[in-house]
């Protein structure tokens, strides 16, 4: 048998040194930078070892979609192009992946929509793609305002969901995804998301890793099914094929196969625990008020709870980071002592409240709100007088809300 | 891929399904001038089929899969249909994701094997029904030729959505009754191979599988032009005897009757000027490659 070699250590035609994921993200020295959100998803990229980056205007990602051309036209991407709608990039990023490509696309809103029927696609057909989702309304009338519904769509198509509540989330997860959903017992495409424009488009102080190492090369032969190359031998892959059959062994075939899907998605929690330090961050769980959210409500929740401790309400903070794999026990866990649970959502329905009444015990402490949706901000206020309407204490009248 | 990467162990050579023991005997990867000829005498790259008996799909399968000229560094795409159900039978590495984005697949595939292998052919061939290439899948498939992507894009054109029991199509024939066309389709049959010119393929060809050699030298001048040079379109018709009414024997029939000069599968050809440059080098290649041999068996029977 031939020796296999490592390729770390060793140098890509950009001169970047193929270094060890976890001594690269851990270990080696950070430079702190002051970048929007989008020339972070750029800098991401130039350390991701990326072979296929498709790219499709609509805002707020257009311009990350655009900067990474600038990362092809200077030799750190294998191959990049626009394609013609979103249904069709995200089929191009499929037919790249099938070739045994890392492939990485960007895309929000009515975009993410759009290109819908492929995301059951690439989990079912393995496909570890990573799609950065930059999240802005769906309604009508027309909006490109931030709003985090699109999300609540993404969460049973079998991809892994995480949710950056910061720039520098975005930058370390962009990498560490790839080590999750490359796992030959994961394979599965993750939806990064993040909140548009609160994200893409401020600038924040995020810590680099150096520019001259990147990740390990994707390996597609670490893979449960055959990487589409005819490099290894052409099966015949079943008897009948299971498409229109009526019968009992199609049906146990496909069901089977679903759940092997939600059964990788399953196990891509240990390597998310691992890479992610745990699924969930928490502050002060031990107190009565726990406010439990993702994304930038994240950060807006930490400012009320700053306002509630100026007035000696005491209130803990739990940060989900993983929507799929979802910390249905870290959850439990955190907010056992918890009279009330907050969970303030950039989204009209509150999908996340949902969620999280389904998984813990005296589902009536979760109090879903507030809701800001249609590129409303969230001010910390409305956090605080949500709190305090519900403890029964006295509070201002909030611009606007007419009470 | 060479031929060895499809070898069986010895020690497990006897629990291998006879048809890959078959394919690793006699199948005809590498094979330089293989062709429609090694039907019957060589173990051909597609199983049992289901189609129905005596569609000339599955003809048309079985000539393509006979000519390919590189099978065994060869990708395929397919789409939702009566091809979908072939596909899995068949042995060359496949791709069936979605309805109508199989020129989008293709795309995507096409750039990462270019990527991942410089220097070395790796061929992708798409082959979907007429509802995938002319209505649901339209966008991809032209924008894939504006783009001048590498690779054959083949329709079936069967005129009609044959799989889901024969409903109106845009290549369906202006007139024609069928399921959701009840007072008979409205519009003329869309003229995609004229438009396949117009949006940048090199080559073109509309024609039936009447004729398995006509079919071999097609399948081989679009898969060379589009390796080399840009998007060809082959677009053949498979006529669904089901769904017109005919009987099993009576395909091969239908497609003679359909490719009379007056007809609308008249045998019509397009080819752009560097893709005829091309097709003059490989026919003079393969005259002297001819040339060659004639002399070497003429020397070994001398010795």
């Amino acid at each position: 048998m031939a020796e296999i070699k490592s390729v770390i250590g060793t140098q890509n035609k950009k001169g970047q040194t193929y270094t060890d994921t976890w001594k690269m993200m851990n270990e080696a020295p950070r430079t702190p930078s002051f970048f929007t959100g989008s020339e972070v998803i750029k800098e991401a990229l130039r350390r991701a070892s990326c072979d296929v980056m498709i790219a499709y205007p609509i805002t707020p990602q257009s311009e990350a979609a655009a900067l990474i051309g600038e990362l092809f036209a200077e030799g750190y991407i294998g191959d990049y192009f626009r394609g013609e709608s979103e249904f069709a990039v995200m089929s191009q990023c499929a037919g790249s992946a099938f070739g045994g490509a890392r492939v990485f696309t960007t895309t929000a809103g009515p975009g993410t929509m759009r290109a819908m029927e492929n995301f059951p696609m690439w989990a079912g057909a393995r496909l570890p793609i990573q799609m950065i989702v930059t999240c802005r309304g769906i309604n009508s009338p027309l909006s490109i305002q931030p709003d985090t519904l699109e999300i609540a769509y993404l969460l049973n198509t079998g991809m892994l969901v995480w949710h950056a509540e910061t720039a520098q989330d975005f930058f370390d997860w962009i990498l560490k995804g790839y080590m999750v959903s490359e796992e030959p017992d994961v394979h599965l495409p993750l939806a990064l998301c993040c909140d548009g424009f609160f994200v893409t488009h401020t600038k924040d102080v995020v810590n680099l890793t150096p520019a001259d190492m990147c990740l390990p090369p994707y390996d597609p032969y670490r893979s449960p099914v055959p990487c589409m190359d005819m490099e290894c031998p052409p099966v015949r892959m079943m008897r009948d094929p299971f498409v229109m059959k009526s019968n009992y062994i199609s049906y146990a075939t496909h069901a089977s196969w679903q759940q092997e899907i939600w059964a990788a998605v399953e196990r891509s929690r240990k390597h998310s625990i691992h890479w992610l330090n745990g699924l969930i961050d928490t502050e002060n769980t031990d107190a009565d008020i726990v406010i439990v959210a993702s994304g930038t409500a994240v950060s807006q929740g930490r400012e009320a709870i700053r306002l509630l401790e100026d007035e000696g309400v005491r209130c803990g903070l739990v940060k989900v980071k993983t929507l799929r794999p979802w910390p249905e026990e870290e959850i439990r866990e955190a907010t056992k002592n918890a009279k009330h649970i907050f969970v303030p959502e950039f989204n009209v329905t509150g999908w996340l409240a949902k969620e999280i009444r389904a998984t813990v015990p005296n589902h009536q402490r979760v109090h879903a709100g507030p809701h800001v949706c249609g590129g409303m901000t969230m001010p910390p206020e409305i956090i605080v007088s949500e709190i305090k309407t519900a403890l029964g204490m006295k509070t201002f009248s909030l611009a606007g809300r007419g009470s | 891929m060479s031929k060895e990467r499809i070898q069986i162990s010895e020690a497990l050579y006897d629990i291998m399904p006879s048809d890959y023991q078959d394919l690793v005997k006699s199948a005809t990867y590498g094979k330089e001038d293989r062709g429609w000829k090694d039907i019957g005498t060589s173990k051909e790259l597609i199983e049992q089929h289901s189609l129905c008996a005596g569609c000339p799909e599955s003809m048309a399968f079985r000539y393509i899969l006979a000519s390919l000229p590189n099978p065994e560094d060869t990708v395929m795409v397919g789409s939702t249909g009566c091809t979908s159900l072939v596909f899995p039978m068949v042995a060359v590495h496949n791709i069936h994701s979605l309805f109508g984005n199989q020129n989008a697949i293709a795309s995507g595939l096409k750039r990462a094997l270019s990527v991942r292998f410089p220097g070395r052919v790796k061929d992708v061939v798409v082959l979907a029904g007429d509802g995938a290439t002319v209505d649901i899948g339209l966008d991809m498939t032209l924008q894939a030729w504006f783009r001048q992507e590498k690779f054959t894009t083949i329709c079936f054109d069967n005129e009609l959505y044959a799989n889901t029991g024969g409903q109106e199509s845009g290549l369906m024939q202006k007139g024609f009754v069928a399921k959701m066309a009840p007072v008979g389709k409205l519009f003329d049959k869309v003229r995609l191979p004229e438009i396949a010119r117009e949006s940048g393929c090199h080559y073109v060809v509309n024609c039936t599988v009447s004729k398995p050699s006509l079919v071999e030298k097609v399948i081989r001048n679009a898969v060379h032009i589009a390796r080399e040079i840009g998007p060809t379109y082959l677009q053949l018709y498979t006529p669904c005897i089901l769904e017109i009414g005919k009987n099993s024997m009576e395909g091969l029939q239908e497609m003679r009757d359909s490719e009379k000069p007056t007809e609308r599968f008249a045998y019509k050809e397009y080819i752009s000027e560097p893709a005829k440059q091309l097709l003059t080098e490989l026919a003079a290649k393969d005259k002297e490659r001819k040339a060659a041999a004639k002399q070497l068996a003429a020397q070994a029977q001398a010795n």
